[in-house]
């Protein structure tokens, strides 16, 4: 082996994969287990009856059967959540500071891929493309919307953040949310003066849209196919790569080491030769990155994007980030993960269970309520903790 | 002997307050130079005015014949200086170790940043037994020690050390001074800011008084301990 291999530190490339494995497993397996009591005890009532005489299933087959999918498309969304809340977090843990700005900067990383997917899709290209070729193009599209996010992140920071860095923090915040309507507008006008459509389809193109079955499973008297949509794996594998990039960069490299530090004690790292700005743009960029990623994924994942695309996954990631306790990078993870399961849960079972009073569209009310639950008690968040302290 | 770090009419302030109206410091190369004065006379502003933490408004600072009064502390740190903060400045949740490699933060050299961070081992043994633990969970003197062994990771000319014997008790005190007096002896040159003005006037070779701002008296160490004026306000004698 040579040097370049053993200075790779194994153990925090491992690690931030077992933290996954440990909070998806983990997440799915309490809820799967409060769904199942729940459909168990509702079997008993009218509404097992209704289902029974419905579908000829039993409310608790129904929920055990459904159960795989909604776990599959709770950790899509969550890995999404994650990606998106390591952007909120990084900036916390470093600043002490909320860059509301972080969803504008999400969706214009959606945007710029999706441009440049529909411009490729517009020349034919990714029709004829092979395979192969379709994949070339995604990633492409990934990593333009990634760099021209972890650009903008930047170029934030420093025309209208760092000038307010010794003001009150209220100041930085009003004017990140002012950068966020700001961000929303420019993109609206933008794609109004050039395409005179708000809304931006992602194009259908290589086999994103395909599944692949696992099998076919009997409920009552119809099918239910066992699957996972490509795009779904897609989105869960890059979010994976970015989270253990992320984990390895904080952890076990020298900028990791810095950005620690400045997250501590800026005024002492500065006396320790580090050029605090360059972290601190450094640490815009990286979450830059990430969100402008997840912006691509996401728009891979649900077709459909509008210039206000970035409020409620940049709502529900902050939500996150908090839930896991703002400023702790392991918490962002675990937050991102359990808020996309409890909304995907909800989603999924809060129709059947009430009878269609309270359908899906009141999932974010639930996963919401569950947050607020969560830090009465526990105000620091799941981690507490602080991105200072290797995650 | 030569100047090394000399302060020319420096005056700094913290928004409207102006905390530094125009003093001049000389420190020469090999010296241990002391800087005594009551709470809020403007020592560490001073020392942080120095190390480029704040700009001051007018005047100059020239360091090995530089002037590094408009550059920002990451740069000043690699023209050979050392500022060990009020405080301390411990990273909590970085441990002894991770303290210490930050403070070699700019050299790349693995095998230098090992023997420096052996030296500190040998002035504090004690630091060698708690690499492992996070610097939030060192004691006081620890800190102080942990201070002072990164503050000389990068083999500064010319170390600034901000109220060491703060908090600690006597016997640390005295073990802290005697390390400081062993670093001079073996070349590095200290700006030492101290309210123990007879520990710091007993190792330093001449004194600086600073008051609400301004330098009201400067000679030699032994001369200022037999300044009445000095004795009265800063050594407790009537
Ligand atoms: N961050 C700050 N903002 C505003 N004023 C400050 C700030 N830091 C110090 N000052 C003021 O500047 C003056 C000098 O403070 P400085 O910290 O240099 O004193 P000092 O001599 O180091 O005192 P001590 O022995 O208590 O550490 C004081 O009047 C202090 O109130
Ligand atoms: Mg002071």
């Amino acid at each position: 082996m040579n040097r370049f291999f053993l200075s790779i530190n194994v153990r925090e490339l491992v690690r931030p994969l077992g933290q996954l494995t440990l909070f998806s497993l983990g997440s799915a397996a309490a809820l799967s287990i409060i769904v199942l009591i729940m459909a168990l005890v509702l079997d008993q009532t009218i509404i097992g009856e209704t289902l029974t005489e419905k579908l000829n299933v039993s409310l608790y087959t129904y929920t055990l059967i459904n159960l795989p999918q909604v776990v599959l498309d709770g950790l899509t969304i969550g890995f999404v959540y994650a990606a998106i809340a390591l952007g909120y977090t990084m900036v916390y843990g470093v600043l002490e500071f909320i860059n509301f700005a972080h969803s504008e900067i999400f969706a214009v990383g959606a945007f710029v891929g999706v441009e440049i997917l529909i411009a490729l899709d517009q020349t034919g290209m990714l029709r004829n493309a092979s395979l192969g070729m379709a994949y070339v193009f995604l990633i492409f599209a990934i990593l333009a919307g990634m760099a021209a996010a972890g650009a903008l992140a930047v170029t934030v920071e420093r025309v209208a953040y760092r000038p307010l860095r010794g003001a009150p923090r209220l100041v930085p915040l009003i004017s990140a949310i002012g950068v966020s309507f700001l961000l929303q507008d420019v993109i609206r006008l933008v794609e109004g003066l050039t395409t005179g459509d708000f809304n931006r389809i992602f194009p259908t193109f290589g086999n994103f849209d395909q599944r692949i079955i696992f099998g076919k499973l009997a409920l009552g008297s119809t099918n239910l196919t066992l699957g996972v949509s490509i795009k779904s794996l897609i989105v869960i594998i890059s979010a994976v790569l970015m989270l253990v990039g992320l984990n390895y960069l904080v952890n076990a490299t020298r900028i990791g080491k810095a950005i620690r530090a400045v997250a501590q004690d800026r005024p002492t790292a500065s006396l320790m030769g580090i050029n605090v700005n360059r972290i601190i743009s450094i640490t815009f960029l990286v979450g830059g990155l990430l969100g402008g990623a997840a912006g691509v994924l996401y728009a891979l994942k649900f077709t459909r994007i509008d210039p206000f695309v970035g409020f409620f996954p940049g709502l529900k990631a902050f939500a996150a980030a908090v839930l896991g306790g703002i400023g702790n990078l392991t918490g962002a993870l675990l937050g991102g993960i359990v808020l996309g399961m409890l909304e995907t849960f909800a989603g999924s079972y809060m129709g059947v269970f009430t009878m269609g009073a309270a359908g899906s569209e009141y999932k974010d009310i639930f996963a919401f309520s569950i947050l607020i639950f969560v830090l009465i008690f526990r105000p620091q968040g799941l981690m507490g903790e602080n991105v200072g302290q290797k995650a | 002997m030569s100047l090394l770090l000399s302060l020319n009419n420096i005056h700094s302030y913290y928004g409207h307050i102006h905390a530094l109206k125009g003093i001049s410091v000389d420190v020469h190369k090999g010296e241990i130079v002391t800087l005594i004065g009551s709470n809020g006379a403007g020592k560490s502003t001073t020392l942080r005015t120095i190390s480029g933490m704040m700009h001051p408004k007018e005047g100059s600072i020239i360091l090995n014949g530089k002037d590094i009064s408009k550059m920002e502390p990451h740069d000043i740190v690699l023209a050979g200086l050392g500022h060990v903060p009020e405080g301390r400045g411990i990273f909590p949740k970085l441990t002894v170790k991770e303290n210490l490699e930050m403070g070699a933060f700019t050299v790349n050299d693995q095998k230098v940043i090992e023997e420096r961070m052996e030296y500190g081992f040998s002035l504090f043994p004690r630091l060698k037994e708690r690499v492992g633990q996070y610097g939030g969970t060192l004691s006081g003197g620890e800190q102080q020690m942990l201070a002072i062994a990164r503050g000389l990771m990068l083999n500064p000319d010319i170390l600034m050390l901000d109220e060491p014997s703060m908090g600690l008790a006597p016997v640390l005190v005295e073990l802290i001074f005697d390390i400081i007096e062993t670093l001079n002896k073996k070349g590095t040159t200290i700006l030492l800011v101290e309210q123990n003005a007879l520990m710091a006037l007993s190792i330093a070779h001449r004194g600086y008084v600073l008051q609400t701002g301004e330098i009201v008296v400067s000679d030699s160490a032994a001369n200022l301990k037999q300044n009445t004026m000095v004795q009265k306000a800063y050594l407790g004698m009537d």
